[in-house]
C-alpha cells in the first residue's frame, strides 16, 4: 500500500459515499454546538421538522455568551439577549435529547478546552463545531474543522457532511526551542511567515523535532491558530503523549476498548515517505517571542523588532497602511515602546493550566504597572479549579490581575467592557475591533502578555531570566 | 432553497485583502434569536462613522453601488470566524456573487449554502473588473464571468455538487438523506472498527 498521512488515514476511513469530484459524504464522529452558532443550528433542525440522527455524539456547551467577572454566578449580569440566547441553547439541547454542558456544570468551559479535557474529542476522531477554531482539537489528534450553519443542521440531521479533500501541507518546526519560547511564537511565526492567507486550501500536519517535544496542551495551542492561516485544519498526528493525557478522561474509552483505540491510534502516524501537496520548514532555536503590530495575524514581529514599514505587494502594504493607522503607531518604532492598557490571558488558544502556571511562575513577587488592568480567565472550571487547588489564583491577585470565572471571555460575544484601548492578549484574532470597539489587539503567549502587564508595555520575558 | 443559475448586476468593488467575517458582520449583530435583519450589520463598523450616521466614503454607502448584486473582493475574502451570518447578510442585503483571487476556506463553502456564488478570479482580472465598472453576469450554468459592455467572459471553477445545489436549489439534507442506506451500512462496519467513536 502507498504510504499515507495522517490526514488520508483519517479521512479515508471516514468516507461514507464518494459523491465524485473531490466531494465524499464523510461520517462525522462528534458535533460540537456553543450558544451562538450552535442555537442557530438546533433553531433550523426544528424548523425543518426533522430528527437528530445521532444524538449521543452531540454536545451542546454554553461558553460565548458567559459574563466571567470575578465571583460572578452563572447566571449574573448576562444581557437580555444573553439570557434569550442561552436560554435558547439550553431549551432546544433538551429538547433534542443532545448532552448540553450547562453554565453551571462542573465540566463547563470554553468548548475547546473542554472537548479534549472531557475526552470528547479523540484522536482519529472527525469533530466539527460552528466556530473556526475547531481547529484546536487537532493537538489531540483529531481532525476538527469550523463549518457553518446550514452545514451543522447537515449535521445534525445526519451525523454527516458532504467535504472536498483539502490538499496536504507539512509544517516541519525543526530545533529546540529556547526559554520564555512557546507554541504560540511558533505559530505566530509560521503566519507571518506565509501569510493570513497561506494555508487556505491545505490541512496541514505539524510535525518535526519541536512539535514532538510540546505538551499535548501546548499542541492545542499551535493548531488552534492553524485557520489563522486560513487553513480549515491543523493537526499533529497522535503519540504516547496524548494517550497518556487522554487515558481515564470522562468519554475516553474505558478497559479493553481503551487498548483497543491506543492500538488503533498509534497506526494513524503519517507514513514514511509519504507525499505531501506542500512542504514547509521552520527552525524554531533561534526563535524569539513573537507579537502582532497590526490588524492580521500575519502582521507579527519578534519582541524586539521595531513596527515595520509597510512593503511586499500593493494589496499587502495597502493593508499594513492601514493596520498601522488603526493601530495607532508609526513604522520604526520598537515594539517594547508601545504602551499597553489591558493585558489578558485567556481564551481557547491559552487559557489551559500549563498557560496559566507558565504565566503565574512568572509573575510571583512582581507587580503589574499601575496604569495596566490585567485580566486571566481560565478556560474551563477544572483548569480553574486546579489553578486554585496550586495557589495560581492567589499569585496572579497579588500581583494585580483579575480573576475571572471561566468562559470565552472577551473572545466572545459577552464581552463588549473594552472600547477604543490597547491590549494585549492570548486570544487569536487581532481584527478590527474585536475586542470591543476600537480596541487595538496585540497577540502574544500567555508569558510575553505577564511580562508586558508588569512592564506596562510590549517586553520580552527573557529579560526577567526566567525559566 | 431557490435556484440560482445566474446573477446580473453591478459590481461594487472592496479589494482590501483579508476581509474578515468580523468585519462583514460583527459579532453583535449575530447575537439573536432570528436570522432576519442580518444585513443592517453588514461591513457595520466601515459603514458607519463613530456618531452612528453613514459615512459616505464607504463603497456600499455610495450611490452608484445601491443596487449592486456582486461584490468584487481582494485576496484571502471571508477569512476568521466560521459565521454564516457573514454570507447570509450579503445575501439578505441584495448580494448573490462574491469574486475573489482566494477565499477562506468555511466562507468558501458557507456562500454555496447561503445563496451566494463564489468566483475564484486572478487578482489581476477582479482588478481589472473593478477598473472597469459597470454590470457583469456571473453564470453558474457556464461558469463563466461576463463583462457586459464588451462581452469579454472570464472562466472559473466551481466544484460539482456545490454547483449543482446552486443551480438546482437542492435541499442538501435531503439529498443525503437519500444515502440512508449507505450511512447505515457504514455504521455498522466502522462500529466494530472503532467502537469508542459511537458514544
Amino acid at each position: 500500500m502507498q504510504p499515507r498521512t495522517f490526514f488520508d488515514k483519517v479521512w479515508d476511513a471516514h468516507v461514507i459515499a464518494d459523491l465524485g469530484d473531490g466531494a465524499c459524504l464523510l461520517q462525522v464522529d462528534r458535533l460540537l454546538l456553543h450558544d451562538v452558532t450552535g442555537s442557530v443550528v438546533m433553531r433550523e433542525l426544528q424548523a425543518s421538522g426533522r430528527a437528530v440522527a445521532c444524538p449521543p455524539q452531540v454536545f451542546s456547551i454554553i461558553d460565548h455568551l458567559l459574563v466571567t467577572k470575578p465571583q460572578a454566578a452563572p447566571r449574573d449580569g448576562w444581557t437580555p439577549v444573553a439570557v434569550e440566547m442561552i436560554g435558547e441553547a439550553r431549551r432546544r439541547a433538551r429538547e433534542l435529547g443532545v448532552t448540553l454542558v450547562d453554565v453551571d456544570d462542573q465540566r463547563m468551559g470554553i468548548t475547546h478546552v473542554i472537548a479534549p479535557e472531557l475526552g470528547i474529542a479523540l484522536p482519529g476522531l472527525t469533530v466539527v463545531c460552528g466556530d473556526s477554531h475547531t481547529c484546536t482539537l487537532g493537538g489531540i489528534g483529531a481532525v476538527g474543522w469550523g463549518i457553518g450553519t446550514s452545514e451543522g443542521t447537515h449535521v445534525l440531521a445526519t451525523q454527516a457532511l458532504v467535504e472536498s479533500k483539502p490538499k496536504r501541507m507539512r509544517v516541519t518546526f525543526d530545533g529546540q526551542l529556547g526559554p520564555c519560547v512557546s507554541a504560540k511564537d511558533m505559530i505566530l511565526k509560521l503566519i507571518g511567515t506565509i501569510g493570513a492567507g497561506g494555508g487556505a486550501g491545505y490541512a496541514i500536519e505539524f510535525a518535526g523535532e519541536a512539535v514532538r517535544a510540546l505538551s499535548v496542551e501546548a499542541r492545542l495551542t499551535l493548531c488552534n491558530m492553524a485557520v489563522e492561516c486560513s487553513a480549515k485544519y491543523g493537526f499533529v498526528a497522535p503519540d504516547e503523549r496524548v494517550f497518556e493525557y487522554l487515558k481515564g478522561r470522562s468519554y475516553a474509552p474505558k478497559g479493553e476498548a481503551w487498548d483497543a483505540a491506543v492500538t488503533h491510534w498509534r497506526s494513524l502516524a503519517t507514513d514514511e515517505g509519504a507525499i505531501f501537496d506542500a512542504e514547509m520548514r521552520i527552525d524554531v532555536g533561534q526563535l524569539a517571542p513573537q507579537v502582532t503590530w497590526g490588524t492580521s495575524p500575519q502582521h507579527v514581529a519578534s519582541v524586539r523588532d521595531r513596527v515595520p514599514a509597510p512593503a511586499g505587494e500593493p494589496q499587502a502594504q495597502a493593508l499594513a497602511e492601514r493596520a498601522l493607522a488603526y493601530q495607532q503607531l508609526q513604522a520604526g518604532l520598537p515594539l517594547a515602546d508601545v504602551k499597553i492598557d489591558v493585558a489578558y490571558i485567556g481564551t481557547c488558544t491559552n487559557a489551559r493550566l500549563s498557560d496559566l502556571r507558565l504565566a503565574a511562575d512568572w509573575l510571583r513577587g512582581k507587580t503589574v504597572a499601575p496604569h495596566v488592568t490585567a485580566i486571566c480567565i481560565p478556560g474551563s472550571a477544572e483548569v480553574k479549579r486546579a489553578a486554585e487547588a496550586e495557589g495560581l489564583d492567589a499569585v496572579f491577585r497579588a500581583a494585580g490581575f483579575e480573576w475571572h470565572e471561566p468562559g470565552c471571555g472577551m473572545c466572545g460575544s459577552g464581552r463588549g467592557r473594552l472600547e477604543n484601548v490597547r491590549v494585549i492578549s492570548t486570544s487569536n484574532r487581532n481584527f478590527e475591533n474585536r475586542q470591543g470597539k476600537r480596541t487595538r489587539t496585540h497577540l502574544a503567549s500567555p508569558l510575553t502578555v505577564a511580562a508586558s502587564a508588569v512592564a506596562g508595555h510590549i517586553a520580552d520575558a527573557r529579560e526577567e531570566g526566567v525559566r | 432553497m431557490e435556484a440560482l443559475r445566474q446573477v446580473t448586476g453591478i459590481a461594487a468593488p472592496l479589494l482590501r485583502a483579508n476581509v474578515d467575517t468580523d468585519q462583514i458582520i460583527p459579532t453583535r449583530f449575530l447575537t439573536r434569536t432570528s436570522e432576519e435583519g442580518l444585513h443592517e450589520g453588514l461591513f457595520a463598523e466601515w459603514a458607519t462613522r463613530a456618531d452612528g450616521t453613514p459615512d459616505p466614503g464607504f463603497v456600499l454607502n455610495q450611490p452608484a453601488f445601491k443596487e449592486a448584486r456582486i461584490l468584487l473582493g481582494g485576496p484571502n475574502f471571508g477569512c476568521g470566524s466560521s459565521r454564516e451570518g457573514a454570507p447570509r447578510a450579503l445575501r439578505q442585503r441584495g448580494f448573490r456573487s462574491v469574486i475573489a483571487p482566494s477565499f477562506g476556506d468555511i466562507f468558501y463553502n458557507n456562500c454555496f449554502r447561503s445563496g451566494i456564488v463564489p468566483v475564484r478570479l486572478p487578482q489581476e482580472t477582479v482588478e481589472a473588473l473593478a477598473r472597469q465598472g459597470g454590470e457583469l453576469t456571473v453564470s453558474v450554468d457556464h461558469c463563466a464571468v461576463r463583462v457586459e459592455a464588451t462581452g469579454e467572459m472570464h472562466a472559473f471553477l466551481l466544484p460539482k455538487l456545490l454547483r449543482r445545489m446552486l443551480q438546482e436549489g437542492l435541499d442538501e439534507v435531503a439529498l443525503t438523506l437519500t444515502q440512508q442506506a449507505a450511512m447505515d451500512a457504514f455504521r455498522v462496519r466502522d462500529r466494530a472498527l472503532r467502537p469508542w467513536a459511537y458514544l
